[in-house]
């Protein structure tokens, strides 16, 4: 995978600062034959990492030297740190392991804020090295130079500037311990360029201890009992999960408790996956552009679980309606997300892995058939909304027509905005890690990079990029990657010539003036953009051909394919909970909005 | 955040022992900056043991907003503790020097009150005398009070410091 490297040795001697640390372990200090970059390579290998997303400049060339003769990793070079980010991202969001990136100090870290900030928001695991100016010159607006660690405080999990080379390594241990365990999330390790330069040892010493850090994993006792009296109790419950669920792998156990006890269950944008759409008790998503029925029963239930989800605004709609006669039991590792926005009666501290089994094996399944008798009811009378289909391309067909295509076996990465509450509604998401969306932050330009991700972390899947013609123009540039890496990503461009989703909300919200969201007829030729990368771009306009471009386009395993489908421009996503609005007030129609 | 009227009951004084390092310390007061919780007073300082440090935060909140602020700053990796020193016996103290104007009155009265808080007088010129006074912070409140209609002209105020009384029964040695 490594680009082809053009001059034939590397200079070792290139490494002529002089030794500046000097290790504690030993005073042979002929022993220290490992730079600071060797460590780093080193470190990450003997971790387990195997891909990593990178960018070169000024700050890094040490580690990049490093790279040049070590075959072990398989570096990927990006074209744009922030499309890097997201890659790594995606790789973690695909498998569960923490994504790696690397770039070099000043313009390079800040590339990476956005991608950082997409992951802290989606708590998933990543470690950014960075490259820093030297220890002598960090102060001095030395060339390059940024404070990466003071702009990513708030949006990592924790994050490190490498002051003595004799800490790198323990430095890099802890920054993945800290990105994987508990709720995961990003951690940036920030490396002045003589930390990179510097000898010292590589001791391969495994163990991190962090006394100041212990996530509970084993929920309360005396709350776990209380929580499936509860359930054993009620009369209208719900299990609400969320991305936690995903996080703490904990698929398998929620769906052998909501199976048992028949309990109806709805997920979160984030959670989609933890629990089998094709199940009975699935209602599907629920939220601002969820299922009218999930929504319903949020609304009416009398005991609520939530496992692994955060209450997100987006989720509950105005609080004051939300779900006002439950009596709530909330899951979670982080005792932050719990009580935040709502308070609960029963709050759970631990992994949900471990939970919801020792749940599962007190309550008993309880006697709720008027409960799905009302649901059944709504299911009928408020199904999701599908357009009577013509000759042309619907968005929702677009999206049922690809979970058809790929079987629902697809990984599906979305970007943001109404292809992605689309693709969340119409697809059939029946296994876990097969959704990867940027729920939290909403990062446009995600898509595209992340799918990059999760097709090199699974090269047996397939990977279908769900785009929109705004958001894949922030990080398009990335065609140059996939062709060269050979990365079969199938790029599903639901192409309505706007930005759909701010349009939907000026024509809703500001009495239809459709300001600076509608893109006609300047957006590029999406095909020949595909072809001048040296990638597949192919055409749809009406369903038959859309079947005929998703078949090709499944074929092809060697590099990436762009389908850009020209769906009807001006379709709205519909049930809809507008902002302001609690979440049993969903509109469903353009005509109801009027 | 739900928003609290600020009151003397709602007030919380935290102590945090965190590993020592700005880093942290930054973390932590972004925590209040970034998600809007009151900070009325913070100081830092080096513990005892090495590497380590202690924060004394005051805040305000009700005890929903209290309990968020808490957990907040345990999920700070670096942070090892935090004790809620508000409704246990603990000894506070905070120090504040205080300028103020012995135009209108003339020194003595000025004196008189720095007597009754116990407080000292560290500079003297012509028109104006420094104190230096310590105790918990209502003290040191009640005294800025008292001197305000005189004229006070600089003053500096440390935040408390506090810790957990060892003996947490009904003796107050205050
Ligand atoms: C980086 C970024 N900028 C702006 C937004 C606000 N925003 C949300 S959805 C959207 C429109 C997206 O348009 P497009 O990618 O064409 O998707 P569509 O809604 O048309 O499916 C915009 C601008 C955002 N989420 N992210
Ligand atoms: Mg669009």
């Amino acid at each position: 995978m490594k680009s082809p490297n053009t001059s034939s040795t590397a200079e070792t001697s290139a490494h002529t600062t002089p030794l500046t640390a000097v290790a504690k372990a030993s005073a042979d200090a002929s022993a220290l034959t490992d730079s600071g970059a060797d460590i780093l390579i080193k470190t990450l290998a003997d971790l387990g990492v195997d891909t990593i997303f990178g960018y070169p400049g000024g700050a890094v060339l040490p580690v990049y030297d490093t790279l040049f003769d070590n075959h072990e990793l398989n570096h990927v070079l990006i074209r744009h740190e922030q499309a890097g980010t997201h890659a790594a991202d995606g790789y973690a969001r695909a498998t569960g392991k923490p994504g790696v990136v690397l770039a070099t100090s000043g313009p390079g870290g800040t590339n990476t804020v956005t991608g950082i900030a997409t992951a802290m928001m989606d708590s998933i695991p990543l470690v950014v090295f960075t490259g820093q100016v030297p220890t002598s010159v960090i102060g001095n607006d030395a060339f390059q130079e940024a404070d990466i660690v003071g702009i990513t405080r708030p949006i990592t999990k924790q994050n490190y500037l490498v002051r003595d080379v004799n800490d790198l390594e323990h430095v890099i241990r802890e920054a993945f311990h800290i990105a994987t365990k508990g709720r995961p999330g990003p951690v940036l390790v920030d490396l002045p360029k003589d930390m990179l330069n510097t000898k010292a040892r590589f001791s391969g010493m495994k163990k991190v201890e962090i006394p100041s850090f212990k996530p509970t994993v084993n929920g309360h006792h005396p709350q776990i009992a209380k929580a499936a009296e509860m359930l054993s109790n009620a009369k209208k419950p719900l299990i609400y999960v969320g991305g936690g669920a995903i996080l703490g792998e904990a698929w398998e156990e929620v769906t052998a408790f909501a199976e048992r006890t028949n309990i109806p269950v709805t997920t979160t944008l984030m959670g989609l996956g933890a629990f089998p759409e094709s199940k009975p008790q699935s209602l599907g998503m629920l939220g601002m552009h969820g299922t009218w029925y999930a929504n319903m029963a949020m609304t009416e239930c009398d005991v609520l679980i939530a496992v692994g989800a955060r209450f997100d605004d987006r989720v509950t709609g105005r609080l004051d309606g939300f779900s006002q006669n439950s009596r709530k039991i909330h899951i979670d590792i982080d005792p932050s997300c719990i009580g935040k926005n709502v308070a609960v009666e029963v709050p759970i501290v631990g992994d949900v892995k471990r939970v919801i089994p020792a749940i599962d094996k007190l309550a008993s399944p309880p006697e709720i058939s008027e409960w799905w008798d009302t649901i059944h009811t709504w299911q009928k009378e408020h199904p999701l909304v599908v357009p009577k289909a013509d000759d042309r391309i619907y968005p929702q067909h677009m999206m049922k027509m690809i979970s058809e295509v790929t079987e629902g076996n697809a990984i599906v990465v979305t970007d943001v905005g109404q292809h992605q509450m689309w693709a969340a509604q119409h697809y059939n998401y029946n296994h876990p890690r097969s959704w990867i969306s940027s729920g939290g932050l909403g990062t446009m330009g995600y898509g595209f990079p992340a799918a990059m991700g999760a097709a090199l972390a699974c090269p047996d899947r397939d990977v279908v990029c769900i785009t929109g013609d705004g958001g894949f123009q922030m990080s398009s540039y990335e065609l140059a990657t996939a062709v060269e890496y050979k990365i079969p990503v199938k790029i599903a461009l639901m192409n309505n010539n706007c930005l759909g989703m701010v349009r939907q909300w000026q024509q809703l919200f500001y009495q239809n003036r459709t300001s600076y969201s509608v893109f006609g007829s300047n957006n590029p030729d999406f095909v020949k953009m595909a072809e001048c990368y040296g990638a597949v771009g192919m055409r749809a306009t009406n369903p038959a051909e859309m079947r005929q471009v998703l078949n090709e386009a499944m074929k092809i395993k060697d590099g990436p394919v762009l389908m850009d489908f020209r769906v009807v421009e001006n379709e709205n996503c519909y049930p809809m909970v507008p902002s302001g609005a609690a979440l049993n007030e969903m509109v469903e129609s353009d005509e109801e909005c009027k | 955040m739900s928003t609290t009227t600020i009151t003397k009951d709602s007030r919380h004084t935290l102590s945090v022992l965190v590993k020592h390092n700005l880093n942290t310390f930054s973390r932590i007061i972004g925590i209040f900056s970034g998600k809007g919780f009151e900070l009325e007073s913070v100081t830092f300082a080096s513990e005892a043991e090495r590497g380590m440090a202690r924060i004394t935060i005051t805040t305000y909140g009700n005890e929903e907003t209290v309990e968020q602020i808490n957990k907040h700053l345990h999920n700070v990796i670096d942070v090892l503790k935090v004790t809620d020193l508000t409704h246990k016996k603990c000894i506070e103290r905070e120090l504040a020097i205080v300028k103020v104007s012995t135009a209108k009155v003339g020194r003595p009265e000025i004196m008189l009150i720095a007597q009754a808080f116990k407080a000292k007088v560290i500079d003297i010129t012509a028109d104006k005398l420094a104190l230096e006074v310590t105790g918990n912070t209502d003290k040191v409140d009640a005294m800025i009070e008292v001197l305000k209609p005189y004229g006070i002209t600089e003053m500096s105020r440390t935040g408390s410091v506090a810790l957990k009384r060892e003996f947490q029964g009904a003796v107050n040695i205050n």
